[in-house]
C-alpha cells in the first residue's frame, strides 16, 4: 500500500517562543525547528503498516525553505521519499490555506492512505486533518489510537473522552493519530546515512499550479489582530495544616465553586 | 548542538550522528541514570537500543556493518553518552575495545565470520586482560591457554572485567608460551563456552550500573580458529587496543566533567548568598572558570590524539597524555562542582556527588594514571 504522511516543522516546544511583532506570527527564525512530535507517531504508524502489508511511505512537508529537518527526520526513520513544498507566498497560511496547498500536493501523488498527527504543537488547532479530508473528498478517521488495514478497509480506534469508538471506512482515507498509538523508533546511524540518498521532490506554487492569492496571508481567512504576553501565573496559596487544614481546603474549593 | 560542537564535527553525517546521540542521551539515558546507579542495575536494554541505532560499531568498517567513522567523531559520541550516563559511555568504549583485536589483527576469514555480529548492535563485548595478581603489570599474567589438538584449553581467573557475565563475547589474553610479554596470545571466547563463569559482581563506590566481575576459566575449550593474530602477539594486540581504549576513557572523563560543570554553573547562577548569585563571588566564578578550562582543554587533547590516529600516525603518547589529563581534570572538576553546590552538593538530591564517585574510577581503569605517566616518560626518553 502507498501511504503519505504529512509532517510539519515546528519551533522546539522547550524553547522560549515569541511572536514576530510585525506579523504577529510565531518567530520561527528565533528558535530551533524540529519535527512536530505527534507527526513522529504518524510516521511510525505508516512504517509499521508498510512493514506488515508492503508498500512505500512518502512524506509531505510544507514550510519555509530552511524547514527541512521535519521531513529529513521522517526519511531517517525509514520513509522512502519526500515532497517538500516551499514558497515565500505560503508564509502566513492559516489552517484553511494550508489544507488547500497540501490537498493540491496530494493531488500529484498516488496513495491508499494519508496519515497525520492529530495536532501541531505550535498552533494546536487540530483542523488540518479534517479540512484536508474534506478537500480530498475522503473519509476522515481522526484521533486514532489504533489502526488496522484489511484489504481495502481500514478500522481505527478513535479516542474519545470516555474511551474509544471503533470507526471503519474504505480506502483511500485520511487518518490522524494520537500519541497513544505507538512508540516512534529512533533513526539508526545507517538510516541517517541512507536518508541522504533518498529522493526529495521540491515544489513551489508555480510548479504546483496554485495561485498565490489562495494561500499565505492573502488566502487566509483568519487574522491575528492583536496579541499580548500571558500574565505570569499568580502565586499559589499555601495552607499550613494547624489542625484546621481540612476545613481550610474545603473553604478554598468552595470559594472557587468546586464544591 | 552548539556552534562549537558543530565546528568539531567534520561532516553533516557526523553532525546528524551526534544529534541522534544527544536525543538518545536526553530521552533514554538521563532519566534512568540516577536510579540505575543507586540500584546497581546493568541496563542491557539501553545497549540494545543504542546498538540498534548503530552506536556499537562506529569506528569499524562499513564493510562489516560498522559506521566507518573517524575516531574524532566516535569519541565525541562516547563523550555525549557519558555526559548523561557514564556506565553507558564507558560500556560503549569497552565494547569497542573488545572488538579491536579481531578488527585489526584477525584474518579476513575471521573478520567476515564474527565481526558483523559483534558490531551489529545486538551483542556486547568484554575485554579480559587484568588478573587478581597482575593488574598494572599485565605482561606477567598467568592465565594459561594450552594447545590440545585443534583447540586451546584456557584456565585461570581474570579480574575486574567490565560486562563480566553480561557480555556475549570475551576477548581474552592468555599465556601460550614463555614468561613475560612475548608469551601471550589473544582469543575470542564465546560467552556460552563450557567452563566459563562470572563471579559475584564487585561492589563499587561509583559506576555501579556497569557490572564489573571476575571471569573464571576452568578448562574452557576454544577452537584454534578463535585465536587472533600471531601466537605470542597477544600483549602487543592488548596494548594497541588500550591505546584506543584510553581515548575512550578520556572522552568519558570529559563527558562527566561537562555534566558536573553544567550542573554547577546552572546552580551558581540561581543560588544567591550575600545578596547576589554566587557565580558573582569571584571565588566561585574562578572555580567555574578553571573547571571550564580544564574540560575544554581535555576535549582538545583527546581530539588531537584522535586526529593522529585517524591519519594513521603514531598516537600512543598523545593517548596517554589525553587519558591522564582528562581523568585528572574530571576528578578535580567534580570535586569542585560539589563545592560550588555547598551542602546541596553533598546530597543525592543533586547528581554532582555521583559524578565525583564516577570520576575516580577513570583515574584507575585502562592503565592507572601512574602507568600513563610511565608511558609518557618512556616515550620522552625514547625521543
Ligand atoms: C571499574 C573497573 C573496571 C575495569 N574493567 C576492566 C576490564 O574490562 N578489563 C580489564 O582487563 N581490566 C579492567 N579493570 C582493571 C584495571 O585496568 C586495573 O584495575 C588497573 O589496571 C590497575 O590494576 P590493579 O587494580 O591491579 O592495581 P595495581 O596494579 O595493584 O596498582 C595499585 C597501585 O599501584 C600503582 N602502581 C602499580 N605499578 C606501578 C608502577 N610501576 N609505577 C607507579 N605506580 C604503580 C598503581 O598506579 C596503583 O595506584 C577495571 C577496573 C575497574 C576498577
Ligand atoms: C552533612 C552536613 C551537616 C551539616 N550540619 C549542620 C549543622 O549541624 N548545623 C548547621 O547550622 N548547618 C549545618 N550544615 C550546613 C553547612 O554549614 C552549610 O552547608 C555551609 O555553611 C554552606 O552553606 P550552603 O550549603 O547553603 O552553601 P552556600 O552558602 O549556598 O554556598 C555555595 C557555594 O558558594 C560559595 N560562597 C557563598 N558565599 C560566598 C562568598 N561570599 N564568597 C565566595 N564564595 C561564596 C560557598 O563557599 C560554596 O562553595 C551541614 C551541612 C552538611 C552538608
Amino acid at each position: 500500500m502507498k501511504i503519505v504522511v504529512l509532517v510539519k516543522q515546528v519551533p522546539d516546544t522547550a524553547a522560549d517562543k515569541r511572536l514576530d511583532p510585525d506579523t504577529l506570527a510565531v518567530d520561527r527564525g528565533a528558535v530551533d525547528g524540529l519535527i512536530n512530535e505527534m507527526d513522529e507517531f504518524a510516521v511510525e504508524e505508516a512504517l509499521q503498516l508498510v512493514e506488515k502489508h508492503g508498500g512505500e511511505v512518502t512524506v509531505v512537508s510544507m514550510g519555509p525553505d530552511d524547514a527541512t529537518d521535519a521531513y529529513k527526520k521522517a526519511l531517517q526513520m525509514g520513509a522512502d521519499k519526500a515532497v517538500f513544498l516551499s514558497d515565500p507566498a505560503l508564509a502566513g497560511s492559516d489552517a484553511l490555506a494550508t489544507s488547500e496547498a497540501l490537498a493540491k500536493v496530494l493531488g500529484t501523488l498516488e496513495y491508499d492512505l494519508v496519515i497525520l498527527g492529530s495536532e501541531a504543537s505550535d498552533a494546536r488547532t487540530s483542523l488540518v486533518p479534517a479540512l484536508l479530508a474534506e478537500r480530498l473528498g475522503l473519509p476522515q478517521l481522526t484521533f486514532a489510537s489504533k489502526v488496522e488495514v484489511d484489504g481495502s478497509a481500514i478500522r481505527v480506534n478513535r479516542l474519545t473522552d470516555y474511551g474509544h469508538d471503533v470507526v471503519e471506512a474504505a480506502l483511500p482515507a485520511v487518518v490522524s493519530v494520537v500519541e497513544k498509538i505507538n512508540e516512534p523508533r529512533y533513526p539508526s546511524f545507517k538510516g541517517i546515512m541512507a536518508a541522504k540518498k533518498k529522493p526529495v521532490e521540491a515544489l513551489d506554487l508555480a510548479g504546483l499550479g496554485l495561485d498565490a492569492g489562495s494561500v499565505g496571508w492573502a488566502g487566509s481567512r483568519s487574522k491575528v489582530l492583536d496579541a499580548t504576553v500571558a500574565p505570569p501565573r499568580a502565586k499559589g496559596t499555601i495552607v499550613t495544616d494547624e489542625g484546621n487544614g481540612g476545613s481550610e481546603l474545603v473553604g478554598f474549593l468552595a470559594s472557587k465553586k468546586f464544591v | 548542538m552548539d556552534a562549537i560542537r558543530r565546528a568539531l564535527l567534520p561532516t553533516e553525517e557526523a553532525q546528524a550522528l551526534f544529534e541522534l546521540t544527544e536525543e538518545l542521551g536526553r530521552e533514554e539515558l538521563a532519566p534512568r541514570a540516577a536510579a540505575a546507579e543507586a540500584a546497581a542495575e546493568f541496563p542491557r536494554d539501553v545497549f540494545r537500543l543504542i546498538g540498534r541505532s548503530g552506536l556499537l560499531g562506529l569506528p569499524y568498517d562499513e564493510e562489516y556493518g560498522g559506521g566507518s567513522q573517524p575516531y574524532a567523531v566516535y569519541l565525541q559520541v562516547v563523550e555525549e553518552l557519558a555526559r548523561h550516563w557514564l556506565a553507558v559511555g564507558l560500556g560503549v568504549s569497552v565494547h569497542t575495545l573488545s572488538c579491536h583485536a579481531l578488527a585489526e589483527y584477525g584474518t579476513d576469514k575471521q573478520r567476515k565470520y564474527w565481526l558483523p555480529d559483534m558490531i551489529g548492535g545486538e551483542q556486547l563485548g568484554a575485554y579480559c586482560l587484568s588478573e587478581p595478581e597482575h593488574g598494572s603489570d599485565a605482561a606477567n599474567l598467568t592465565t594459561r591457554a594450552a594447545a590440545d589438538g585443534d583447540e586451546y584449553v584456557i584456565d585461570g581467573t581474570k579480574a575486574w572485567i567490565t560486562h563480566g557475565g553480561q557480555a556475549d563475547f570475551y576477548t581474552v589474553l592468555a599465556r601460550t608460551g614463555e614468561p613475560g610479554a612475548r608469551g601471550i596470545s589473544a582469543f575470542l571466547v564465546d560467552s556460552a563456552a563450557a567452563g566459563l563463569s562470572a563471579a559475584e559482581p564487585e561492589h563499587k563506590m561509583g559506576m555501579r550500573s556497569s557490572t564489573t566481575s571476575q571471569m573464571v576459566f576452568e578448562g574452557v575449550r576454544v577452537p584454534a580458529e578463535r585465536q587472533i593474530g600471531e601466537l605470542g602477539q597477544g600483549f602487543e594486540i592488548a596494548m594497541r587496543a588500550l591505546d584506543c581504549g584510553r581515548l575512550g576513557i578520556a572522552a568519558c572523563a570529559v563527558g562527566v566533567a561537562q555534566a558536573a560543570l553544567d550542573t554547577a554553573t546552572a546552580y551558581a547562577k540561581q543560588r544567591e548568598q550575600f545578596g547576589k548569585p554566587i557565580i558573582r563571588h569571584e571565588a566561585v566564578g574562578f572555580l567555574l572558570a578553571d573547571m571550564a578550562a580544564r574540560t575544554e582543554v581535555g576535549r582538545a587533547a583527546y581530539l588531537a590524539a584522535a586526529r593522529l590516529r585517524d591519519l594513521g600516525l603514531p598516537f600512543a603518547r598523545q593517548a596517554a597524555i589525553a587519558k591522564l589529563h582528562c581523568t585528572d581534570a574530571a576528578m578535580q572538576t567534580t570535586i569542585d562542582a560539589v563545592q560550588v553546590l555547598g551542602g546541596a552538593g553533598y546530597t543525592t538530591d543533586f547528581p554532582v556527588e555521583r559524578y565525583l564517585r564516577e570520576a575516580k574510577v577513570l583515574q584507575i581503569v585502562e592503565g592507572t594514571n601512574q602507568i600513563q605517566r610511565r608511558v609518557i616518560a618512556k616515550a620522552l626518553e625514547r625521543g
